[in-house]
């Protein structure tokens, strides 16, 4: 689950990338005590690989909508499906295609960024569209909202200037909407 | 609270199992309309309500304390998560202001239990108890039954609440995360009934689904109507008669040379309430390869998950038969032919002829062999006698030897294999039927582990009859060692010949115990036990400690690779071509 990254910027093997073999689930749970440690207990369990995880009040009263980045190489996603439904507390799940979805992240950072660095680290951040949030004599914290991807690019050159400290939040999604339909979530039915 | 509590249980059961609850639960428990029997150990009370429930049908409760008493009840949980058995614990906290605080006899109960019940649920007041508890027996007894528990804070119980009592529609509407399907799909039943019809050599593989279901009537049917054989898997040993001319016993590691032989050449599995346990397919790529498969399971993550279906049907398993007999009704009356399965039949009844399971019969003087005990117990026992076992060879020799032809007369821990279940679980048993002859068989291992509920039996007056096949060893273990790690035999020598004395242990708890040294005395020992109705009786039969359980599949085996009795060792049987090297890969199994 944790994704580790060396101060050099170099991407490591967890970061996840367009051509991972993930799925992104999104579940819709009731919002009680102990939920989230059902689901990562369950994935604990059953040896299913979580890349990212991410939790928040959903738009519903007493609900919660969690978005789990799985990996599919530690299981079939049926199986983990089936298994996450057998929670009492799951009320729905749904299948977002990555190229059916609209995909969103922030990452904040602290880099080195002593004298004129700091104006290249500004620069980056502005190409980016990210934010300097705050700024000390040789270090700065910069802000970065955008598609995984994008992040995972942002970080590469963050890390020539020397990461400090660096925090993702996991990516969250939503079906992606046209002007046509509705929905264009796939919600997973129980097979007949 | 704690009145209403006790008040409603008998809604769903009329005794419960339990320990040390006293300080706020059980005096009104006693009082009120729901026996509790007390217990000498928290395991007790989970086993004896898994073999309340194993029988009976309705939910077992067992009700313990905090901390110390939620944690021993952690095994016979997870012993009910992996047999689907219907059982609600409860279980004291200490006061809400001190949770978290690690008060005394305080732990962490749903934290260590969400991974062995099917739901799980700390409440935080009094007004959220009959929720709680209500939901509990919903999901422990509807769709793939479980374990739940309720854990309920002290002053939770002792605090004053409006009283309510929620109705089905509420307790359905605060779970909207829980529609268990039980109807199975149309056309996949239509499906299941067209490939039953043209398959040529059909085997029905009934589990322990069938009896959840309550379905034994519904498969017999079905079973009579296609003329096809069935294996009863461990779990559902007595679900379909084993006298009945289709039935082919027990598949799997320790099961009948016929019964491995005919699912692993079938060409079609209907797999009713089962789930590919790997004791039951040996090497999952090479198990019945030429078969197609119908699944129907009410747990949809049972479809799929060792085995591809080519028919998965979720939903109970007697509607669904049920269902598929009238589709096939329908398509025979519609012109359909069943396809001709004479030949597979004949080659099964070759096989039967040719397999039977056997053991070298005790001479008499000579030393006892365990599967003429079982044989024996079986002879004399009264119609609807029910057997609880342990684990071990002993509890492989009674699925093998014992012939179970009613449902819910067999009580054993199939998944988790526990050992020390059957003592607690034949005192559930009991206590569900009052009425019935009930044995345990055990071995030496086990019963040391749980034997001190025995005083439960003599003090509740729940007498049970206790089989202790004492071969002085791990059995099953010594098994392995003989036969798999070049008879290097480690820690499984109990020198329980020796130590304990098992007649004296047993009647220091009030129990008749009777020696049993050769084969002579074993039908006048089980004659005198069987006429002793008002005390609990402890027969040791001191068996042969070398006789091992065959056939076997070894683990990490494919089901061809079947290794037969010794005596069996023919070498002009066909079911194993040539002897296999054991493969280097199982001294890693088990």
């Amino acid at each position: 689950m944790a994704r580790t990254r060396d101060v050099s910027g170099a991407r490591t093997a967890n970061t996840y990338s367009a051509d991972m073999n993930h799925h992104i689930l999104s579940v819709l749970v009731q919002n009680r005590p102990g939920v989230l440690a059902r689901v990562s207990g369950l994935f604990a369990r059953r040896g299913y690989n979580i890349f990212s995880l991410a939790v928040a009040p959903a738009e519903e009263e007493g609900r919660s909508r969690i978005t789990i980045v799985v990996d599919l190489d530690s299981a079939p996603l049926e199986q983990i499906t089936k298994q996450l439904f057998k929670l009492i507390d799951v009320i729905k799940i749904s299948e977002l295609d990555p190229s059916r979805s609209v995909e969103r992240e922030l990452l904040i950072a602290t880099v080195k960024a002593a004298g004129p660095k700091l104006a290249d680290v500004s620069t980056l951040a502005e190409i980016f569209e990210g934010k300097i949030i705050a700024v000390a004599e040789d270090l700065v914290t910069v802000s970065l909202e955008g598609h995984p991807d994008k992040l995972d690019d942002f970080e590469d050159l963050l890390g020539r200037h020397g990461i400090v400290e660096l925090q993702r939040t996991g990516r969250v999604a939503l079906p992606k909407l046209d002007r046509s339909s509705r929905h264009r979530s796939t919600a997973l039915r129980q097979p007949h | 609270m704690r009145d209403y509590v006790s008040e409603h249980l008998h809604e769903w059961v009329d005794l419960i199992f339990g320990y040390k609850q006293a300080l706020h639960l059980r005096p009104h428990v006693i009082h009120g309309a729901v026996r509790h029997v007390l217990v000498r150990h928290e395991q007790g009370a989970g086993h004896a309500a898994e073999g309340y429930a194993h029988v009976s049908g309705k939910p077992g409760v067992a009700m313990v304390t905090s901390g110390p008493g939620a944690t021993n009840l952690v095994t016979p949980l997870m012993d009910a998560f992996m047999d689907s058995i219907p059982m609600v614990a409860i279980t004291g906290q200490v006061p809400t202001a001190a949770i978290g605080s690690d008060a005394f006899q305080e732990c962490d109960t749903v934290g260590i239990t969400r991974s062995c019940t099917k739901h799980n649920e700390l409440v935080m007041s009094a007004d959220e108890i009959p929720m709680a508890i209500r939901q509990a027996f919903h999901i422990a007894t509807t769709g793939r039954p479980g374990p739940t528990l309720v854990d309920i804070p002290k002053d939770a119980l002792t605090n004053e609440m409006e009283w309510y009592w929620p109705t089905d529609e509420e307790v359905q509407a605060a779970l909207p995360g829980y529609r268990p399907n039980t109807k199975g799909h149309p056309r996949m039943i239509k499906e299941a009934a067209k490939l039953i019809l043209a398959s040529e050599r059909p085997i029905v593989y009934a589990g322990g689904g069938i009896l959840k279901a309550r379905a034994a009537q519904a498969l017999r049917e079905l079973v009579e109507l296609i003329d096809a054989h069935v294996v009863t898997t461990l779990m559902a040993r007595g679900a379909f008669p084993d006298e009945h001319p289709l039935c082919l016993g027990m598949p799997g590691m320790h099961g009948n040379a016929s019964a491995i032989t005919a699912m692993q050449q079938s060409d079609l599995l209907i797999t009713l309430g089962a789930r590919f346990d790997d004791r039951i397919t040996g090497k999952v790529d090479a198990f019945a390869p030429e078969a197609k498969i119908i699944h129907v399971d009410v747990d949809p993550a049972e479809q799929g998950k060792v085995r591809r279906p080519d028919v998965p049907i979720v939903g109970d398993a007697n509607y669904v038969i049920l269902e598929i007999i009238r589709e096939i009704k329908e398509l025979l009356q519609g012109g359909t032919r069943q396809a001709d399965t004479s030949a597979w039949k004949s080659k099964i009844s070759g096989w039967r002829e040719q397999f039977p399971m056997t053991y070298e019969p005790s001479e008499p003087g000579g030393l006892l062999k365990p599967q003429y005990c079982i044989e024996q117990l079986n002879k004399y026992a009264p119609k609807g006698t029910i057997v609880a076992s342990g684990v071990g060879q002993h509890q492989m020799y009674t699925s093998q030897y014992w012939k179970f032809n009613d449902p819910y007369t067999w009580v054993n821990s199939g998944g988790l294999g526990t050992m020390g279940f059957s003592i607690p679980a034949a005192i559930g048993a009991k206590a569900a039927m009052p009425d019935r002859t009930v044995w345990a068989v055990d071995g030496d291992g086990c019963f040391q582990m749980t034997a001190t509920e025995l005083v439960t039996a003599t003090l509740e007056k729940l007498p049970i009859k206790v089989a202790l096949l004492n071969n002085s060893f791990l059995g099953m273990v010594r098994q392995w060692q003989e036969m798999f790690y070049d008879e290097r035999y480690s820690s499984v020598f109990l020198d329980s010949a020796n130590v304990p004395n098992f007649v004296m242990m047993a009647e220091s708890m009030g129990c008749v115990g009777i020696l049993v040294e050769s084969p002579e005395e074993v039908g006048p020992a089980i004659e005198r036990a069987n006429s002793i109705n008002d005390r609990t009786v402890v027969v040791e039969f001191r068996t042969d400690a070398t006789e091992g359980v065959f056939p076997m599949v070894p683990a990490g085996a494919g089901n061809s690779e079947l290794i037969l009795h010794p005596t069996q060792s023919d070498p002009t049987r066909t079911l194993q071509p040539e002897p296999k090297p054991i493969d280097t890969k199982l001294k890693d199994a088990h």
